[in-house]
């Protein structure tokens, strides 16, 4: 970066957006507070880690406050960057520091928000766990990798981050690492992660190759003008995607995050839904002009590329595991993988901006989901996810948690007026109008199939008949009663979240709840959810196309780098083929769940069980396509073990064995030479330096070390001859 | 060439021989005084190599400071000539400092069977073979050195080693024996074909290079034999899993820090300037050979039973990354194979450190009976758990900057390279050293899965702290019948991290941050050294 023209735009800019380095550099060295001195304070540490958190806020606003001042002022605002030397090898200058533009603004708000919340909350919700500090003190190392991330000049700085919150994931998955599950999970993740993250490394060489500088400022601007050899870029572009199918669980390699519900609840609504797994999304938003030239998006009569189809698939297939799942966290799980998917889909279409601002929506609503989730766990259902065990019927006990989730969840279904309308269905519409017809279509089968199922898991956790844990808390006098009942019964269940999560509560103190709503969660818990509830309507009025308001494309549009189809004119006319499916796919789903889960007998009941064609789908689904069978039994199993077995025996058998062999060889016609050639003054030696070897070692056998020195010798000798060959033949 | 402070490398050097010295009339049952005077020569040794880090010309790394010559072995042009520029400095130190760390951590733990006076001799005798090599800069005195190394290493493995530390330290000495010849048959010729005149390695780069390419890439082969076994590379390698697992806990740290380096630092030191003719067309070889190395090494690691064996394997690994750096022959892949040297020192020392006080503990170090390590030794479980990150390559840890750029430079590896054809090999290697990257991963958190998480095997239950909270009471101590070797008393060894094992292992674990965090202080010292020698390459 030339000093001068960060200078300049510095100048021009404003303390936070100069100073907007401090957000990660914060909640970085609260973590080795955390550490260090965590658990002698009071409240184990996490005071120290929600301190630092509100601060990042507070600098995150500011700099977003100053950035918007910035964007009215200009019509295309620069980056801000403010960068200081980090290494430099030759001409290849690596520098660490922050680039503020409005892509980065939006998420450094956005993390430091969220985050803040969620930290709230699980004072609540992990009070008296075992390893309190350490969770809070990964929770807040996740944060600064993920805000070091978001602000990186360069690519180096990226994976910097994109790696502390492949780490802190590791951490916060086998958080209760004594059951094998879990560690499992965190395992599964962090491989899965890595294995994505191959692209990442050899798409950063790539890089680096065709433009000579990792610096992303440089990296964009030359890729929007690209003219050197395309096949190169484009395969740096899908090397780069690679990483983000990894980490944004896209497929084929979404199978770890729902794994990664092992996790305490907080962990699942801020990295597994709102937070880390938008990096991969971030990262084609981040580097579009490498992404769109590369991948050749709005190309006239190109109507499939990579990013796009990749999204769409993973839509569809998330969706539809969303279906088959009890656990409700699962759902969600599903249903973020999904949404992931149209956030990738509308990149691939060339609507940067409805997914950049999906980015925004969904992580309100989806957290308040996750925490709706554990709200109703801690409080409701005896720490179960099951729905179809521990749930129903919770609507009149929670209503806080009710109110929420029903809120989040028309905005995640994309009714209008709420915040997910806005976003998604813009992407559905530039689909449409960027002539991506597949994708269209596939965005209005998703948004049936995200009514469809988000209804049934309304439908099982809140309303009909109370079971397990929730009968009890429905039905019984005592609120938190911690006594044995049913939910116990299924310790050995194979998901077994309700035992994982019951870890946290060995006392079982609660918070105060609310006043206005005695029986449901303490305020801790329903604080940042009303809050996020809140937001979960408003935040979509910041880019309403219906009501003219652009506020937000004004402020990250310039962070493109690209030149992508203007998005089309809202028109009602056009949201009608989304908003009839959505209504379809509600009133579909609910008279199903009435039919199935209903109290009624009926014919519907246990269909799959009779119908073996149906039967077969369901099974499919179940086990999940069977890729985890496919990743797990096959590959995995292969090179965990007749793979390396096989290597270990080669070496052990092959290449040792020519070295024992040779050894062996060596010692015999050294014994030979010892017996009838050279006796006197090979003796001489080796009696010389055997008894050296005695005075320094009891153990050591003198032969043995005479041996050693009668092979040194011999080897020089050989060595001597050699070298006189080799003079001879050169000379 | 900085003639300044002449004295400063040899005292340096031949410090630790005073100690040996005065040890020698320390007598045997004496143990404490001995270890002590051993420590303080260490101390004083490191001393010195502050003083020479306080006093290095960093403007000037690319030269070689402190440089002294003298009439050695007249007959054969021998000098004694030292010196030391960007690329030796950082090893140089690191193997005082490591020495020094290794004598304190071995204050309470000299192995069986005993004799603390002999076992310190060693040491001190092997920092003079291992400070001596980085900074020769004689051919024929190197090759003393290199060989000074090998011979207290032998008896250490041979004397203080495992059960079968026989067929061990023999192995390790001929096979390192082998090599060294080859080695040494390569010198001469050198020797010989630049006009007999001396063995002085500035004078050879100099000349070098006018050496017929034919006999040139004859002579690359034989250094590459002797360095290529030091190490180790595939298909040389398979002396390091035997040593590394018989060794005693502080030669396997040793071993790993230090003695690894002597030959990828042969390789940037000798083979590539003086025979760059030769190198550029070996380094495709090098190249495949450290590729086959990383993922040759990894799957290794994976089928292994035994932890200290594991760590040995991924030795190969971690090595492969360093050689495909040389390999490159671009300053982008050199400066990242002389960190990884320094990176996997620190790391992989560690991971031994950790091994042989988990073998000290629980008396084995099979990764089956191992579990739990987290509940009953929290400590030591995190320090395991923040060397596997390191190992892997976290960001932020040292490891990545020995991996990383090494990836970046395979993908545009020198002009020279390019200009042979052999881009697309090279681009090939990147991707197969990346997928090493995902298979270090597996091996080093499934051993920590497996060692750390979970509960305690029933044979080590009830034993340790951090325990108690955790409410399992039935796990108790009624669980002996499991027959091992060690009677019920070996419970009440399991304890948590010791004063000397924080003493020892402190630095290293922030040396491991602070390398991580901010790269620049090893890249800004070895750069302008690597620049000067890849220019030759045309690197950029």
């Amino acid at each position: 970066m030339l000093a001068e023209e960060t200078e300049a735009a510095v100048h021009a800019a404003g303390w936070f957006l100069e100073h907007a380095w401090l957000i990660p550099v914060i909640p970085a060295v609260a973590f080795f507070l955390i550490i260090g001195f965590g658990k002698r304070l009071p409240r184990g540490g996490s005071e120290i880690g929600i301190a630092s958190m509100v601060a990042s806020l507070v600098i995150a606003t500011g700099t977003a406050y100053q950035w918007i001042d910035l964007t009215r002022h200009t019509e295309h605002a620069h980056a801000v960057t403010k960068s200081w030397t980090w290494f430099k090898i030759g001409e290849l200058d690596i520098s660490i520091g922050s680039r503020i533009d409005g892509l980065s603004m939006m998420l450094l708000f956005l993390v430091a928000f969220i985050s803040s919340l969620v930290q709230l909350y699980s004072t609540e919700y992990v009070r008296g766990d075992r390893r309190f500090t350490h969770f809070f003190a990964a929770l807040t190392l996740f944060s600064a990798g993920m805000l070091t991330m978001v602000l990186a000049p360069n690519m180096v700085q990226l994976i910097l981050g994109w790696e502390i919150m492949g780490l802190c994931s590791f951490m916060l998955i086998g958080h209760w690492w004594e059951e094998r599950a879990n560690s499992e999970a965190a395992l599964k993740a962090f491989w899965t992660v890595r294995v994505g993250d191959m692209g990442l490394l050899v798409g950063t060489a790539m890089l680096l190759s065709i433009f000579g500088t990792l610096d992303i400022t440089e990296i964009n601007e030359k890729a929007a003008e690209f003219a050197g050899d395309h096949k190169l870029l484009m395969w740096s572009a899908v090397a780069l995607f690679i990483a983000c199918i990894g980490k944004s669980g896209q497929f084929p390699l979404h199978t770890w995050l729902p794994d990664a519900m092992a996790g305490p609840t907080p962990v699942s609504s801020l990295l597994h839904s709102s937070t880390m797994v938008v990096a991969g999304v971030f990262l084609v938003a981040r580097l579009y002009p490498v992404f769109h030239t590369g991948l050749d998006i709005n190309v006239a009569g190109n109507h499939f590329n990579l990013i796009a189809v990749i999204g769409g698939i993973t839509i569809l297939i998330a969706a539809a595991l969303a279906f088959v799942q009890n656990d409700i966290k699962k759902v969600l799980a599903y249903s973020t993988v999904s949404q992931l998917g149209y956030m990738m889909m509308g990149l691939g279409v060339g609507a940067w901006v409805p997914a950049v601002f999906h980015i925004f929506t969904h992580a309100f609503f989806k957290c308040a989901l996750f925490l709706s989730a554990g709200s109703i766990a801690h409080t409701g259902s005896h720490h179960s996810f099951d729905m179809k065990k521990d749930m129903g019927g919770l609507r009149k006990k929670m209503p806080i948690t009710f109110g929420v989730w029903i809120v989040s969840t028309l905005a995640l279904c994309g009714v209008p007026f709420f915040s997910g309308f806005f976003s998604k269905d813009e992407i559905i519409d530039s689909a449409h109008g960027n002539h991506y017809t597949v994708f269209y279509i596939i965005g209005l089968i998703g948004a049936f199939m995200t009514t469809a199922y988000m209804t049934r898991a309304t439908y099982l956790t809140f309303f009909g008949e109370a079971r397990g844990g929730a009968a009890h808390f429905v039905h019984g006098h005592d609120d938190h009663a911690h006594d044995d009942h049913a939910a116990d019964a299924h310790v050995a269940d194979a998901h077994g979240h309700d035992v994982h999560d019951d870890h946290g509560h060995a006392e079982p103190t609660h918070g105060k709840p609310l006043g206005f709503a005695p029986t449901d969660s303490p305020w801790q818990i329903t604080v940042p959810l009303l809050i996020l509830g809140v937001l979960a309507v408003v935040s979509g009025y910041i880019n309403a196309a219906p009501f003219h308001l652009e506020y937000f494309h004004e402020w990250v549009h310039s962070s493109i780098g690209v030149e992508v189809p203007e998005a089309p004119v809202f028109e009602w006319i056009n949201a009608v083929p989304s908003i009839v499916l959505v209504a379809l796919g509600f009133i579909v789903s609910l008279a199903l769940c009435k039919a199935v889960f209903g109290e009624k007998k009926n014919a519907l009941q246990g269909l799959t069980q009779r119908s073996s064609i149906l039967g077969a789908g369901h099974r499919f689904l179940v086990n999940k396509y069977y890729l985890d069978a496919l990743y797990e039994k096959v590959i995995v199993r292969s090179i965990a073990h007749p793979i390396s077995k096989a290597v270990y025996w080669t070496n052990q058998n092959v290449l040792d064995g020519i070295v024992n062999a040779v050894g062996k060889g060596g010692k015999r016609s050294g014994e030979l030479v010892y017996k009838y050639l050279d006796q006197g003054l090979v003796d001489g030696a080796v009696n010389g330096s055997g008894a050296t070897a005695r005075g320094a070692g009891t153990a050591l056998q003198p032969v043995q070390s005479g041996k050693v020195n009668l092979y040194g010798a011999l080897l020089f000798g050989a060595a001597a001859v050699g070298a006189l060959v080799l003079v001879l033949v050169n000379s | 060439m900085i003639q300044d402070q002449q004295w400063l490398l040899s005292v340096g050097v031949f410090l630790p021989l005073v100690g040996v010295l005065i040890m020698l009339f320390i007598p045997k049952k004496d143990e404490a005084t001995a270890k002590g005077v051993a420590i303080i020569t260490a101390a004083a040794t490191l001393a010195v190599g502050i003083y020479t880090l306080v006093q290095f010309d960093y403007d000037q790394s690319e030269k070689l400071q402190f440089f002294t010559t003298n009439h050695w072995i007249k007959p054969i042009n021998a000098t004694y000539t030292v010196g030391l520029d960007g690329i030796s400095l950082p090893l140089y130190i690191l193997s005082m400092i490591i020495t020094l760390l290794v004598m304190i951590y071995s204050w309470d733990h000299v192995p069986n069977p005993g004799n603390a006076k002999a076992f310190f001799i060693l040491m001190l005798v092997l920092q003079t073979g291992m400070a001596g090599t980085f900074a020769a800069q004689d051919l024929i005195l190197f090759f003393v050195f290199f060989e000074v190394v090998l011979l207290p290493m032998y008896f250490m493995i041979g004397v203080w080693g495992g059960e079968n530390r026989q067929y061990a330290s023999l192995k390790f000495f001929l096979y390192t024996m082998f090599g060294s010849a080859l080695m040494l048959v390569a010198f001469i010729a050198l020797y010989i074909n630049t006009g007999s005149v001396s063995f002085s390695i500035p004078y050879l780069i100099e000349h070098g290079s006018s050496i017929a390419k034919n006999t040139a890439i004859w002579i690359f082969a034989g250094m590459f034999i002797g360095f290529a076994v030091k190490v180790p590379m595939f298909p040389f390698h398979t002396w390091l899993p035997d040593a590394h697992t018989q060794a005693p806990t502080q030669g396997s740290v040793i071993l790993a820090a230090i003695l690894l380096k002597l030959g990828t630092y042969g390789f940037v030191r000798i083979a590539l300037p003086i025979l760059p003719q030769a190198a550029e067309k070996w380094a495709p070889a090098i190249g495949v050979l450290a590729v086959i190395g990383i993922i040759y090494g990894s799957l290794g690691c994976l089928a292994q039973t035994d932890m200290k064996r594991l760590i040995a394997f991924s030795s190969v690994a971690h090595m492969g990354f360093v050689m495909l750096g040389i390999s490159t022959l671009t300053p982008l892949g050199i400066n990242a194979a002389l960190f990884g040297m320094v990176a996997h020192g620190l790391i992989t020392g560690m991971l031994f450190f950790v091994a042989g006080s988990v073998k000290e503990r629980y008396h084995t170090l099979e990764i089956k009976r191992l579990s739990g390590m987290l509940l009953q030794m929290p400590r030591m479980g995190w320090i395991l758990g923040f060397c596997a990150m390191a190992s892997l390559g976290l960001p932020g840890l040292a490891g990545f900057w020995g991996e990383f750029p090494a990836i970046l430079a395979s993908w545009s590896p020198s002009e020279i390279l390019v200009a042979n054809g052999h881009q697309t090999l090279f681009r090939v290697l990147t991707i197969i050293a990346a997928l090493g990257t995902v298979l270090a991963a597996a091996y080093l958190l499934w051993l920590y899965q497996r060692t750390a998480f979970g509960e305690p095997t029933a044979e080590f239950a009830g034993a340790g702290h951090g325990h108690d909270d955790h409410g399992h009471g039935d796990h108790g101590h009624g669980d002996h019948g499991h027959g091992d070797d060690h009677g019920d008393d070996h419970h009440s060894d399991i304890h948590d991290v010791s004063t000397f094992e924080w003493i020892a292992w402190t630095p290293l674990l922030i040396a491991i941050v602070v390398f991580g965090v901010v790269p620049s202080l090893m890249f800004k010292v070895m750069d302008p050294a690597v620049q000067q020698l890849a220019s030759v390459f045309g690197g950029k």
